[in-house]
C-alpha cells in the first residue's frame, strides 16, 4: 500500500562533491518498507523537472523507542534530479511516494549472504543487512568504489557483524581493482557444501559479472536494477527489462516486477547502461 | 453538491475524471494505492488482438514541462486482457474504457467484438492516433476517409459507447471530429500525443531509440485546449478532453473550452493520488458558481468584448 507524503528534509549530509545522504520525515513510508524497496521522489516542486526519480530506501531512521520515523536516501549527483537532491535544504518538502517494488528476500542460515555493491549501489544493502542480521545469517559485503572517499558506511555493516571486503580502483582503500576480483577468488575458495546467495547492486557490467560468477559456482544471485522510470507504479511501461518466462522472453516492468530480479531470469544483453 | 455525472452515449460516468490510456496500466496496478471505482472511468492501455512487445528502451525522455514517449503499445492483447485483467476490474467496480488498437479495420472490429461480448467493458475508445507505430492507428487517424471507415465498421459490431481518439497531428482536428460523428461515434476523445523529437547534442543521436516520440504533459495543454474548443464548434457529441491536465484549473479550462469529460495521463505519473482532489475541485467550482452540473459549464467560453 504505497502512500504519498510531502516529506520534510530533516538533514542533508554531504559526503563528497558528488555524494550526499538526505534524511526525510516519512514515518508511514518507513514503517511499511521492506529491504530493497524504493521511493519516487519529486526533487523540486513545479514542472521542471516534471517527473519523479526513483531512489532506493537507504536507511530506516528510528526514534529512541525503535519506531520508524523516517528514511534516508543515498544520492549521487549525475543529472538534473540528483543535482537538486544534492542541494536539498533542511525544511524543504519533497513528495515521497512509496514504498514501491519487490523487495530482496533475505536468506536464512545456514546459507550465507554475500552482498556486492558498486558505488551508490550500496543504497539497498543497509536494510537488507539489518534483515539478515535479525535472522542470524552470516554476511559479507563486497564493496567497491573509485577511491577511498567513494566508500561510505562500511563501518555500519561491520557493526552489524558483516565481514567487509573493500576495493578501490586507485588502491586508496582496500584491494586495488574491481570488486568482482576478490569476489571471484572467494567464490572459488568457498567449500562446495557452503550455500551462499549473492545480492548485487551497482553498474550493470558489475551486476552481470556477479550473476555470471554466481552461475559458474552454483549460487543464486539477485540484482537490484535501476532503469529510467516514469511513474514507479506500473502505469507507463517505460522501465521494462527483458526476462525469461515460460513460453519465451518478455519485457516486464521493473517498477512492479522488480527492481529486484533473480538474475537467472534476466536477458543481460537487452539491458541499458544502468546508473 | 453539484451533479458531476456525464452521459457518454448509453453510459453515465459518475464524474468527468478519467485515467488516460497508457498512463494507468490496466488500472489494477493503482488499486493498491486508492479505490479506482471513484474515478469517472479508467481507460486501460491500448490493446491489439495479440500481445505486443513495444519498442526497445529508453522509451521516455523528459522535456520542459513534458515528456516524450515511444512505448510502442506494449500490451497483453485482448484475449489475455479479458481473461486476466477484466475480472479484477469488474470486482473493483471500475468503469472500464478499453483503448482499442489495430493495424487493419478487421483487427479493430475483431478486438471490439470480443470486448463487446464481455461484462465489465463499459466503453470502447478507438485508438486511431498513436504516433509511435508505423502500421495502423495513425494511418486511419490522419485520413478523413480512414477515420470514417474504421469508425463506421466498428459501429456495426458493437453497441458499446464508441469513442474515437483523435490525433493532434493534423491541421484541422475538427474535421476529424465531424467525420467521427457522422460515422456513428458516441463521443470523441482528444488529444493523443504530439509527434516530437529530442536530440542529444553531444552524441547527436535522438534521445529515443525510435528517433521520434509523442509529446505529452503540461507543455501541450494550450494547443490541446484550442483543439477541444474547435471540435466543440464542429460536433454535438460529447468530447473527452485531455493534454497536460494536472490541476483543477486545467480541468475546468478544458470543460469551458468544450469538454464534457477529461482524461489525465502524464500528471498521474507525477501525482498518482491527484484524482480525488480533481473531482472535489470541479465540484467546488460548480457550487461556487451556482451551476447544477458539469453540463452547465461545457463550452461556456465567454467572448471578450
Ligand atoms: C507513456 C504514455 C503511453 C501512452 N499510451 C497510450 C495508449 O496506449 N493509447 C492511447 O490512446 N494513448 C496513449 N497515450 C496518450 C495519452 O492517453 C494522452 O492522450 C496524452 O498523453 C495526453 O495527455 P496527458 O498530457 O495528460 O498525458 C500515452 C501517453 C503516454 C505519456
Amino acid at each position: 500500500m504505497p502512500v504519498d507524503i510531502p516529506a520534510e528534509v530533516l538533514s542533508n549530509t554531504r559526503l563528497s562533491p558528488d555524494y550526499n545522504v538526505v534524511a526525510l520525515d516519512a514515518p508511514d513510508v518507513a514503517r511499511a518498507a521492506a529491504p530493497g524497496q524504493f521511493v519516487m521522489i519529486k526533487t523540486a516542486p513545479g514542472l521542471d523537472p516534471l517527473l519523479r526519480r526513483p531512489f532506493s530506501i537507504f536507511e530506516i531512521l528510528r526514534d529512541a523507542s525503535g519506531e520508524a520515523r523516517g528514511l534516508s536516501l543515498l544520492n549521487k549527483r549525475v543529472g538534473v534530479g540528483t543535482s537538486l537532491l544534492y542541494d536539498a535544504r533542511p525544511g524543504d518538502r519533497l513528495d515521497c511516494l512509496g514504498p514501491l517494488g519487490r523487495p530482496f528476500v533475505p536468506v536464512d542460515p545456514p546459507a550465507q549472504a554475500w552482498m556486492v555493491a558498486g558505488g551508490v549501489g550500496l543504497a539497498p544493502f543497509v536494510t537488507l543487512a539489518e534483515a539478515l542480521a535479525a535472522r542470524g545469517t552470516e554476511m559479507t559485503l563486497f564493496y567497491g568504489g573509485r577511491s577511498a572517499h567513494d566508500l561510505y558506511h562500511a563501518e555500519f555493516f561491520e557493526a552489524l557483524g558483516a565481514r567487509l571486503v573493500l576495493t578501490t580502483e586507485d588502491g586508496s582503500r582496500g584491494e586495488r581493482g574491481r570488486v568482482t576480483g576478490p569476489l571471484a577468488r572467494e567464490l572459488a575458495a568457498l567449500p562446495a557444501d557452503t550455500a551462499a546467495t549473492l545480492y548485487a547492486c551497482g553498474p550493470t557490467p558489475m551486476m552481470r559479472a556477479v550473476a555470471d560468477l554466481g552461475t559458474a559456482h552454483g549460487h543464486p544471485s539477485f540484482v537490484s536494477l535501476e532503469p529510467v522510470m516514469g511513474c514507479g507504479m506500473g502505469g507507463c511501461y517505460s522501465c521494462v527489462v527483458r526476462v525469461t518466462r515460460p513460453g519465451g522472453t518478455h519485457l516486464v516492468r521493473s517498477c512492479i516486477e522488480g527492481p529486484v530480479f533473480d538474475s537467472s531470469t534476466l536477458i543481460w544483453d537487452a539491458l541499458q547502461g544502468g546508473h | 453538491m453539484a451533479d458531476l455525472s456525464v452521459p457518454i452515449g448509453s453510459l453515465t460516468l459518475k464524474n468527468p475524471v478519467i485515467a488516460a490510456s497508457g498512463c494507468f496500466g490496466y488500472g489494477v496496478e493503482y488499486s493498491k494505492a486508492f479505490d479506482i471505482s471513484t474515478l469517472g472511468g479508467v481507460a486501460v492501455k491500448g490493446l491489439f488482438l495479440n500481445e505486443r512487445e513495444g519498442h526497445a528502451p529508453p522509451r521516455i525522455v523528459e522535456t520542459p514541462a513534458g515528456m516524450l514517449n515511444a512505448i510502442g503499445l506494449q500490451g497483453i492483447g485482448v484475449h489475455r486482457f479479458v481473461a486476466e485483467k477484466l475480472p479484477e476490474l469488474r470486482a473493483l467496480g471500475a468503469t472500464t474504457i478499453v483503448n482499442v488498437c489495430g493495424t487493419t479495420i478487421d483487427e479493430y472490429c475483431e478486438v471490439s467484438r470480443i470486448l463487446s461480448d464481455h461484462d465489465g467493458v463499459h466503453a470502447l475508445e478507438l485508438n486511431i492516433s498513436c504516433p509511435n507505430i508505423k502500421e495502423g492507428g495513425i494511418q486511419f487517424g490522419c485520413s478523413l476517409i480512414g477515420t470514417h471507415d474504421v469508425v463506421s465498421a466498428v459501429r456495426k459490431v458493437t453497441s458499446l459507447p464508441l469513442i474515437p481518439k483523435l490525433t493532434p497531428n493534423v491541421t484541422d482536428p475538427a474535421s476529424f471530429a465531424r467525420a467521427s460523428e457522422e460515422a456513428g461515434a458516441d463521443a470523441i476523445s482528444l488529444v493523443n500525443t504530439f509527434l516530437a523529437m529530442a536530440i542529444d547534442v553531444e552524441t547527436r543521436q535522438p534521445k529515443l531509440t525510435t528517433g521520434m516520440g509523442g509529446l505529452s504533459g503540461p507543455a501541450i495543454r494550450p494547443i490541446a485546449v484550442r483543439m477541444v474548443y474547435e471540435c466543440r464548434q464542429a460536433v454535438k457529441i460529447p468530447i473527452i478532453g485531455m493534454g497536460g491536465i494536472a490541476t483543477v484549473t486545467d480541468a475546468l479550462e478544458f470543460i469551458i473550452a468544450g469538454a464534457n469529460a477529461l482524461q489525465v495521463g502524464t500528471a498521474n505519473f507525477v501525482e498518482p493520488l491527484l484524482w480525488q482532489g480533481l473531482i472535489d475541485g470541479i465540484n467546488a467550482y460548480l457550487d461556487r458558481h451556482q451551476l447544477a452540473g458539469v453540463g452547465d459549464l461545457v463550452g461556456q467560453v465567454r467572448s471578450r468584448k
